[in-house]
């Protein structure tokens, strides 16, 4: 009798145990904000060892794909889903799909220019000439122009691009979309883009790897990339005149005064504010609102609160700006949604 | 110059060019290898076979979770191709007849020809799309696939060649068909066999495309066979394409560790395949 | 009496019932378990064959074969066309066997006819080694080792020397079609050097000693009667190491740019139909994009079994023992 009261409290023992064993969640999309969410996930891991929030960056596209085709718990983008695709994801989940902000980032210029280590200037038209092929040297006047006293060479210039589809590409193009009628007409804006010029590579660091392997090369990357491999990267000329250098203030500065509306879905580019860097975006993750697993969902619940608290104060050190207070307060209103 | 002389000369020239380019191919293997070791060697270290990855950008960490995943993966493609390539080759030497086999043969060498991200692509659709997500268990599916044709064929092969003699000495005794099959003609071809099963493992072990689509990663344990899963391979591509050079380190260190593997094993398979065939 | 009349009954073995029911369900058994599994793979085959037919239809009805001649690959206007990716696989892997057959031969040949037996099979051995390098760390060496060496010595000096013919002209980045070419020739070089060498020494010997009794040198013996008499099996082994690198993906993709534009310049990047289902299946959203890509991966399988084909039939044309290799 003993032995059977014994066997059986074990058993109950063991099947709690079991209980608050491993959770395992999966998430695939933007390489943008990798850097961000890899140390999120791990640091979340550390406070929290039986929850393991797996995060591959196969880029913005993928996310969006996966996260529409249930092969991931959710997805990443800093291209926000379009219509098409919140449509099919309606159709084929059943439900629907929520952003949430997570930080701010920025795009930047980044090149590889031997004998170059100065931080160039370029106007929206030397960056659109640049991307669309009609600027093809780099002592071309739309570049040295707003560069006196530097010295750049009259080598053709490589241009380097995603070969996925991509976050960053939208933020990228969305930009030069709005700067350029001749790129919004050739080119337009999207994930994936059919690039007039320029060689393939994939993810951020693909781009990256790239630019820093190829001599004369020009790419754009997530801010953090171009500084943890210290590269060189430009300014950008903002609406009111000015060149600005992308760090914490100036991609702050862009979501000032942005209207957000109530899907979360807004791009900050080319943004009026003084101090603003031109290329600045949210990232977001994709959430579905109706999750069927129960202790996923706490889990993402969980996470997302601890994302907009304690997480928002480690987004510095990787030069990611954190939310704006606004935004915050919205967001942890919208979390009720996801149920 | 006369005649004789020319030829004379063309042949040596010949001869020693042809010996060129037999050293040009055999240095290859030994500039991957010297590059290999000097790169991936001084990068190996404790931290490597036991830590997990460190997140973006920062250095430090291993990938111990890659090599054990690697090992899962190639588990379940054995337990998937072996059995089914060994049975189908038992098959077609020696029970099979009429048209079938020819269809089986015909069917094995197209699964042969496709090339693997066309695997991986299929076994995306057959296994991630149903299960509804990425795992140990999809990607060893598409290793396992890739492994039957060779594994089919080597079978086919050793039994076609062990020697009638042996099989109708076992007849005669009085054993069943089947018998005969597995106590006699197999274990004579055995070395072969195994031999064969080595060296198409050694293959798969070092295929990527396939694991993009269908192990797809995971930077932490991954627990039994349904999660996602890190592996050697997948790591290797990822952190050399990377503009890391704490990455590009660990790049080379484990691809030195895989090709190592996948050396010995080589190795290996081949020395038992020599023993087997001057046993004949 | 009757009993002598009876006829005796014939001398056999009489095993009881139950021990031939034994003997046939073994056999029965085997049989049903080894048909299973070759139906098994049978049944996966067709499975894949009807897995790239269905899931390719909709581009099919929408493009037909026009698909296979279109170049824009544009995913945000719904325009799909392979020739860009067709043009660069088959650009690569001819290069590419430009580079390795002559090599390659020379070798085969040097190892078969000319090289005392202890090197050779020593030498075959290690070469045959390199077929079992995994195709990443071939990019692995690409990326760090071959595309810096190309670019700082061999490009300079082939531009110097050829650089007005059009194929050479352009700037040179480093990842294009002439580095994956040369990452592909080394890869599939150790297939040639293997199936040549099995050919050449499935040669009858008295075809070399006829030769020779003839007074012909060991090179003309080789290059004039050898060779030709192998020279099936030899196209066998092109034909394969082409299947090999219709099909690479890793290594290709990792040194070619990723660039779906068809230019004359090898010097330029390109893209290949492996590499570029690698780079863009997981993100195809829409289904006409994901089919486009299922598509491609149809066309590339069909290739390699034409190919694949070829070679089986002309190694069979030199000897049933290579068949089988």
């Amino acid at each position: 009798m003993m032995r059977r009261m014994l066997c059986a409290t074990l058993g109950v023992a063991l099947m709690t145990g079991v209980a608050s064993a491993q959770i395992n969640v999966t998430g695939a999309g933007a390489t943008f904000p990798n850097p961000m969410y890899s140390k999120w996930f791990n640091e979340y891991h550390k406070q929290f060892p039986n929850i393991q929030i797996n995060y591959q960056p196969i880029g913005s596209g993928g996310g969006i794909k996966q996260v529409t085709e249930a092969t991931v718990d959710f997805g990443a983008s800093d291209g926000p889903m379009t219509d098409d695709q919140i449509k099919e994801f309606k159709v084929k989940r059943g439900t629907n799909i929520l952003h949430f902000p997570t930080v701010l980032g920025a795009d930047v210029p980044t090149y590889n220019i031997p004998g170059v280590t100065a931080e160039l200037n370029f106007t929206p038209e030397a960056l659109a000439g640049i991307f669309l092929g009609k600027i093809t040297k780099w002592n071309d006047a739309a570049i040295a122009g707003p560069n006196p006293g530097v010295k750049l060479p009259a080598s053709d210039i490589v241009v380097v691009h995603r070969s996925d589809g991509s976050g960053t590409t939208y933020v990228w193009t969305d930009y030069l979309s709005k700067v350029s009628p001749e790129w919004n007409a050739k080119v337009g804006k999207g994930t994936s883009v059919n690039w007039p010029v320029g060689l393939g590579g994939k993810g951020n660091e693909g781009v990256a790897g790239q630019v820093k392997l190829t001599q004369n090369s020009i790419g754009y990357v997530e801010l953090i990339y171009a500084k943890q491999n210290k590269m060189s990267y430009g300014k950008v000329k903002n609406r009111s005149g000015a060149f600005i250098k992308a760090e914490l203030a100036s991609v702050s500065a862009a979501a000032d005064g942005v209207t957000i509306p109530d899907d979360f879905r807004v791009s900050i580019t080319d943004s009026p504010a003084k101090t603003a860097y031109p290329v600045s975006s949210f990232t977001w993750l994709l959430i579905p609102e109706e999750i069927k697993d129960k202790q996923k969902l706490k889990v993402i619940q969980d996470f997302l609160k601890w994302m907009l608290g304690p997480g928002q104060k480690m987004t510095e050190t990787l030069d990611f700006a954190p939310l704006p207070a606004p935004v915050v307060a919205k967001e942890t209103k919208a979390l009720a949604k996801v149920h | 110059m006369t005649r004789g002389q020319w030829r004379k000369g063309v042949n040596a020239a010949m001869l020693s060019l042809t010996g060129l380019c037999t050293i040009l191919v055999a240095s290859v293997l030994f500039v991957i290898l010297a590059y290999l070791a000097w790169n991936g060697g001084r990068s190996l270290n404790w931290d490597f076979f036991t830590k997990l990855p460190a997140p973006v950008g920062e250095s430090g960490g291993g990938m111990v979770n890659a090599i054990v995943g690697s090992g899962k993966l190639l588990a379940v493609a054995v337990l998937i191709g072996v059995p089914t390539g060994f049975l189908g080759g038992v098959y077609l030497a020696e029970f099979g007849h009429g048209w079938f086999p020819y269809l089986v043969r015909y069917a094995t060498d197209l699964l042969n020809g496709v090339p693997s991200i066309v695997m991986g692509i299929f076994a995306y659709a057959m296994v991630v799309h149903r299960m509804g997500h990425f795992s140990t268990v999809a990607g060893g599916v598409a290793l396992g696939v890739m492994m039957i044709p060779i594994a089919l064929r080597t079978t086919e092969e050793f039994l076609h060649g062990v020697p009638g003699s042996l099989r109708e000495g076992a007849m005669a005794l009085g054993a069943s068909k089947s018998r005969t099959v597995f106590t006699v003609v197999v274990p004579a071809a055995l070395d072969g066999i195994v031999s064969g099963m080595m060296l198409d493992l050694a293959r798969v072990a070092g295929e990527t495309a396939p694991l993009l689509f269908t192990a797809l990663g995971n930077p932490f344990w991954s627990k039994g066979w349904l999660e996602p899963t890190a592996s050697l391979p997948v790591m290797i591509y990822t952190y050399a394409i990377s503009p890391y050079e704490d990455w590009h380190r660990q790049a080379w260190a484990a691809g030195f560790v895989l090709l190592s593997l996948v050396l010995a094993v080589n190795v290996a398979a081949r020395l038992i395949l020599s023993r087997a065939t001057s046993h004949r | 009496m009757a009993s002598v009349s009876t006829p005796l009954a014939p001398l056999e073995a009489q095993p009881s019932p139950s021990f031939i029911k034994r003997l046939h369900a073994g056999d029965a058994v085997a049989h049903t378990i080894t048909l299973i599994a070759a139906s098994s793979i049978f049944l996966v085959t067709l499975l894949l064959v009807y897995y790239l037919w269905s899931e390719s239809v909709l581009p099919r009805q929408k493009f037909g074969w026009n698909f296979i001649f279109t170049s824009v690959w544009d995913p945000v206007a719904g325009q799909f066309g392979a020739l860009p990716f067709v043009f660069g696989t088959a650009v690569t892997a001819i290069l590419a066997l430009i580079i390795s057959v002559p090599i390659g031969l020379g070798a085969a040949i040097f190892l078969a006819e000319l090289a005392p037996r202890r090197i050779s099979s020593y030498m075959t051995f290690l070469i045959e080694l390199l077929a079992a390098v995994p195709s990443v760390i071939y990019g692995l060496l690409g990326i760090t080792l071959l595309v810096p060496v190309l670019q700082s010595h061999v490009v300079p000096a082939l531009k110097a020397t050829l650089g007005f013919l059009p194929i050479f002209s352009g700037p040179f980045y480093g990842v294009s079609i002439f580095s994956a070419s040369v990452v592909l020739a080394i890869m599939i070089v150790p297939f040639i050097v293997s199936v040549s060498r099995e050919v050449l020494l499935a040669v009858p010997t008295e075809q070399r000693e006829a030769s020779l009794a003839l007074g012909s040198t060991r090179w003309e013996t080789t290059w004039k009667v050898v060779v030709p008499y192998a020279s099936r099996g030899i196209y066998g082994s092109i034909f394969l190491a082409l299947a090999r690198a219709l099909g690479e993906t890793m290594a290709v993709t990792m040194v070619i740019g990723n660039t779906p534009r068809i230019q004359t310049s090898l010097l330029a990047p390109g893209y290949t139909i492996a590499a570029v289902i690698a780079s863009e299946f997981t993100e195809a959203t829409g289904d006409l994009y994901l089919q486009a890509l299922i598509e491609l991966g149809l066309v590339l399988f069909a290739l390699t079994i034409l190919i694949n084909g070829i070679a089986q039939l002309l190694i069979l044309a030199t000897g049933p023992r290579l068949a089988r290799s």
